[in-house]
């Protein structure tokens, strides 16, 4: 796909002011669906997840999942919004072949949760407030793939598949007002804002939240209205955007194409564009105008949801902290410095930190993997960390470190092997028979065979020149083939020495 | 020999229990009826007599072991197709549907099954439930019992024939304007809507959500009572389900049917159904019914409901509206009927060229009067003001409930008319639901039983009670009280009446399902 030409971004803040808004969806991770008992689960056979509901059989009818509702109205919360005592689902008609029923049951005039407002912190410290317009419940599609023809899109596909096990998975749809003022930062306030709707669905645990798998997707508004102006220019929307950095690397390449139109005397087509991770550009999808006619009406198999006060009480006083609040008590608990805290927090990646300490690994431990070694492994891969392993698996690497099982060398071979998906740390270890060497005798016999073969070493130790046991040390980590620690390897050589 | 088809289910299960019969002659017998009248009559889309017959053995083992499921194990019962099930098609006497075998039952039908019940067949019905007439079947139109020219209502045509025909002794109908009452009142049978949400609503293929309700139809009231107790009851798989623990329909029946049981009864009379629309023997035969309710004590007091005048109008934006939605879901994607388009064609074209060919003139007329009433810009004018109507429906209700027992109206206007002769005028046919379709739009339960005939042209007309939401038990004890006297007068059921008709005129029709 041919990139189009871009305006340099700081020529186009010049000369336009960027307008955001987002419709960030969350997929609830509720045991079944929605409207329906089919399980809720990623993966999956094609078409195993399913009931007549999800399939809009005839005759079916939904049922609502008050899961979804609790957790829905415990989002709300979390947003700082009203939450409606009476709100109503309603049908969004359309055709499309992922759609069972051809209409989604959503929620149209009146959505669960409304205006709210969120608290969003920039890399260097500042705090932009979002406001929220709406949550919202609905369903989910189904999933098509195209086959055939060579984009894997509908265009030019021979023919497409259709797996319903995602229609009917819970989402709430959190759509924020028109967010002015952003200027520059308009892309990193979009990343910090995904990241906080992350954060706050993961601390509520209410949402697997992982952007790789389309549990949370966001579609970026962004139109730019030259300055001086007061009427919005027209937007577009950026679907197809899953993870943080491409939330940001998208809004940047809107406002730097829309602002290259712009000032050749183009118009900007009120459409819906997708994201392309790899080449690093949005194209065009469908025209999306204010007038397109979804023919809402009240969905009549429902009932008005009508939570309780008392419900709501309940789940206000369940709500954890806030995000700002969670981040002042984890640097106290983990005494980060404030460099060290906030090269965790730019990355994204507090809440991988508290799964692995929780799984029990030392902060400063679980600190040095992520923006370590697993930082480097995704940055080489492109890919974000959190798509590569788990907060408990690393946590597994880090516990045999520990036990002494592990040394670093051996720990980074395991989580790479953990990282492609070999195994667990354990099995790895067993499986490639990598644990550390701890019998002394063995050792002992290769220090042995090693001063044999350098006998000035000794010597030059008891003459007060440590490091010559560097040498030794090498030479018996190369004969165990590494499955040695070193530190002990150290101890014993001096030990010999001494003696 | 007794000819067994001729017995109410509840004598039916009278003799089950005490071992004058068995399910399997009892079934055997309607099954020969089917086959020696049903070419004429064409009540049934789908007749399976080794299943029914299996059924019934089943139920006979049952018995034999002592342990029968309910006082009805044994029985048959014929069902209309809009309800699924999993071992005979489910088409809704629709193209689009033909031959489509469901993967599970409708609520009512389990709990048919589950009472023993043995399944006869599935109903012809307009398309879809859309019409009054039964000829807007696929499958070609039922015939009348009483006059084989001419229609047997609808859309549960084919219900109401075939309990007229004594191809059944009751059947499950669905009314989401009178589907169930004006057949009954067209073909002398009972029809009875229940309160929206006291029967399970899961497994009726969607007409007009918000309308639809699953109800019964026979040959008196108490067979009505005693499936109505089968099928009711509150079930998870309908949001619209009401939790409310139901009294017996059937001990209500039976009271009703008591001497005595009508003295001090406020029966209002709905001054809006009466007129020029309304045909002299039907207004007889309602003034006739009113006479004999007040000889047996009942208070008949004059009540207006001035909103109703506007029933039908509101009943034909949101019906449309609502069955514009519902049928989007037959598209070709996943079930049923699919046009092959030389070349392949895009899905959009598959799903346009099956819904042109799979639909009927009358099913494609209210898609599109629905999808424009829901269009942006007119949403207000018409779903907005149909709803409103709505409301002030309710509220006519509530108001005249506030001072009488029941309401009584005749049911429909007219008696059967010719096949074919409004199927040009949709108008004249929305027409005949004038006094069925308020107890839909307001949520209120709704009985059809035999008036009696009119004098004019010798067919059957029907009276209809209405209650307050809740009381369907009061519309049985109601209308079992006047059958009762109804019956005495007239020696037995209306239908027993009815002339026999000749089964050399085969009905003209496509077969549906397998």
């Amino acid at each position: 796909m041919a990139k189009a030409k871009l305006m340099d971004f700081d020529k186009a803040l010049e000369l336009f002011e960027p307008v955001l808004g987002f419709e960030v969806h969350v997929e609830l991770n509720t045991k079944t669906k929605m409207f329906s008992s089919a399980p809720n689960e990623f993966g999956g056979e094609p078409n195993s997840n399913v009931t007549p509901v999800c399939l809009g059989l005839p005759g079916s009818l939904p049922v609502v999942n008050e899961q979804a509702v609790r957790y829905s109205i415990s989002l709300g919360l979390a947003l700082g919004c009203s939450i409606a005592p009476s709100s109503r689902f309603a049908r969004k008609n359309y055709f499309y072949p992922d759609l069972a029923k051809n209409y989604q049951i959503s929620q149209f005039d009146e959505p669960i949760a409304f205006e709210g407002k969120v608290d969003v912190e920039l890399s260097d410290g500042r705090i932009v407030s979002v406001d929220i317009e709406r949550a919202h419940m609905e369903e989910d599609a189904g999933k098509l793939t195209h086959i055939g023809g060579a984009t894997g899109r509908i265009q030019g596909a021979e023919y497409s598949l259709v797996d319903y096990n995602r229609a009917g998975v819970p989402l709430v749809e959190i759509v924020t007002k028109v967010i002015y003022g952003a200027e520059a930062d308009a892309p990193e306030l979009a990343k910090a804002y995904v990241a906080t709707i992350r954060d706050i669905v993961v601390a509520l645990g209410i949402s697997d939240a992982r952007m790789e798998r389309g549990n949370l997707r966001c579609d970026a508004n962004v139109s730019l209205r030259p300055r001086g102006q007061e009427k919005l220019g027209t937007r577009t929307e950026t679907k197809n955007v899953n993870s943080l950095r491409s939330v940001e690397r998208a809004v940047r390449y809107e406002i730097q194409r829309q602002a290259q139109i712009l000032s050749e005397g183009g118009t900007i087509i009120q459409e819906t564009r997708h994201w392309h991770e790899d080449t690093g550009a949005t194209s065009a999808g469908r025209p999306k105008s204010d007038a397109d006619d979804y023919r809402y009406f009240p969905e009549p198999d429902l009932l008005p949801v009508e939570p309780s006060a008392e419900l709501i009480a309940e789940l206000r006083a369940a709500l954890p902290e806030q995000p700002a609040e969670r981040k002042r008590r984890l640097k106290a608990e983990w005494g980060f410095t404030d460099l060290e805290f906030q090269d965790v927090v730019n990355s994204g990646l507090l809440s991988e930190l508290v799964a692995t300490v929780s799984a029990g690994a030392s902060p400063q431990a679980a600190r040095k993997w992520w923006t370590g070694e697993i930082a480097r492994i995704a940055n080489a891969a492109d890919r974000e960390p959190t798509e590569l392993i788990t907060g408990a698996q690393v946590a597994e690497v880090q516990l045999l470190v520990d036990e002494g099982v592990l040394n670093d060398r051996m720990a980074r071979q395991v989580l790479e092997a953990v990282i492609a998906g070999e195994g667990t740390a354990r099995e790895i270890v067993d499986a490639k028979g990598l644990a550390v060497v701890s019998d002394d005798g063995a050792l002992i016999a290769a220090i042995d065979q090693a001063l044999a073969a350098q006998p000035d070493v000794l010597e030059k130790i008891r003459e007060g020149k440590v490091q010559a046991a560097g040498a030794v040390i090498g030479a018996v980590m190369q004969a165990m083939q590494g499955k040695a620690d070193a530190a002990r390897v150290r101890e014993l050589v001096l030990e010999r020495a001494q003696a | 020999m007794t000819d067994l088809t001729r017995h109410t289910a509840a004598e039916l299960a009278a003799q089950l229990a005490d071992g004058s019969t068995t399910s399997v002659a009892v079934t055997q017998a309607h099954l020969d009826r089917i086959a020696a009248v049903d070419g004429t009559i064409h009540a049934f889309l789908h007749v399976n007599p080794e299943l029914s017959l299996a059924a019934a053995a089943a139920s006979d083992a049952r018995r034999a072991a002592g342990k029968p499921l309910s006082d009805l194990d044994g029985v048959p019962l014929a069902i209309k197709d809009v309800l699924v099930t999993t071992d005979m098609p489910s088409t809704s006497g629709s193209k689009i549907l033909e031959g489509w075998m469901s993967p599970y039952d409708a609520t009512v039908v389990t709990r048919a099954r589950e009472a023993g019940l043995v399944p006869l067949g599935k109903t012809n019905m307009d398309e879809f439930a859309m019409g009054s007439s039964t000829e807007h079947s696929a499958y070609g139109p039922t015939r009348n019992p009483w006059d084989i020219d001419r229609i047997p209502g609808g859309s549960g045509g084919g219900s109401a024939a075939a309990v007229a025909a004594f191809e059944a002794p009751f059947a499950l109908g669905s009314d989401t304007g009178g589907s169930i009452r004006q057949p009954a009142h067209i073909t002398g049978t009972v029809g009875m809507k229940p309160t929206y949400g006291s029967v399970s609503r899961y497994g009726a293929i969607a007409l007009a959500s918000s309308l639809d309700q699953v109800g019964p139809c026979s040959r008196t009231v108490l067979d009505a009572a005693l499936l109505h107790d089968v099928i009711g009851g509150y079930d998870r798989h309908d949001s619209t389900s009401l939790k409310d623990a139901w009294p017996s329909f059937a001990e209500a029946a039976r009271a009703g049917a008591q001497p005595g049981s009508l003295k001090g009864l406020k029966v209002g009379v709905v001054g809006q159904y009466s007129g020029e629309a309304f045909q002299a023997g039907v207004m007889t035969r309602f003034r006739e019914s009113l006479e004999m309710l007040a000889a047996a004590g009942a208070e008949i007091v004059d009540v207006s409901l001035p909103s109703v005048e506007y029933a039908v109008a509101a009943y034909y934006l949101i019906l449309p509206a609502e069955a514009s939605s519902n049928l989007a879901k037959f598209d070709s994607v996943r079930f049923g009927m699919r046009a092959t388009l030389t070349g392949g064609g895009t899905v959009e074209q598959v799903m346009s060229a099956t819904r042109e060919a799979g639909f009927g003139p009358e099913v494609k007329r209210r898609i599109i009067l629905g999808t424009y009433a829901l269009s942006a810009g007119y949403y207000d004018a018409y779903y907005g003001s149909a709803q409103k109507v709505r409301t002030l429906i309710q509220r006519d209700f509530d108001h005249a409930f506030a001072s009488v027992d029941v309401l009584a109206t005749p049911t429909a206007p007219t008696t059967a008319w010719k096949l074919g002769e409004k199927l040009d005028d949709p108008l004249a046919m929305y027409a005949q639901d004038i006094a069925t379709i308020p107890a839909n739009l307001a949520g209120i339960p709704g009985i059809s039983i035999p008036s009696g005939i009119a004098p004019e042209d010798g067919l059957p007309v029907g009276i209809q009670f209405l209650a307050p939401a809740r009381h369907d038990a009061k519309l049985y004890s109601v209308a079992a009280g006047l059958e009762a006297l109804l019956h005495a007068q007239w020696g037995g059921p209306l239908n027993s009446q009815a002339p026999d008709f000749d089964t050399s005129s085969r009905t003209q029709s496509t077969r549906g399902g397998a």
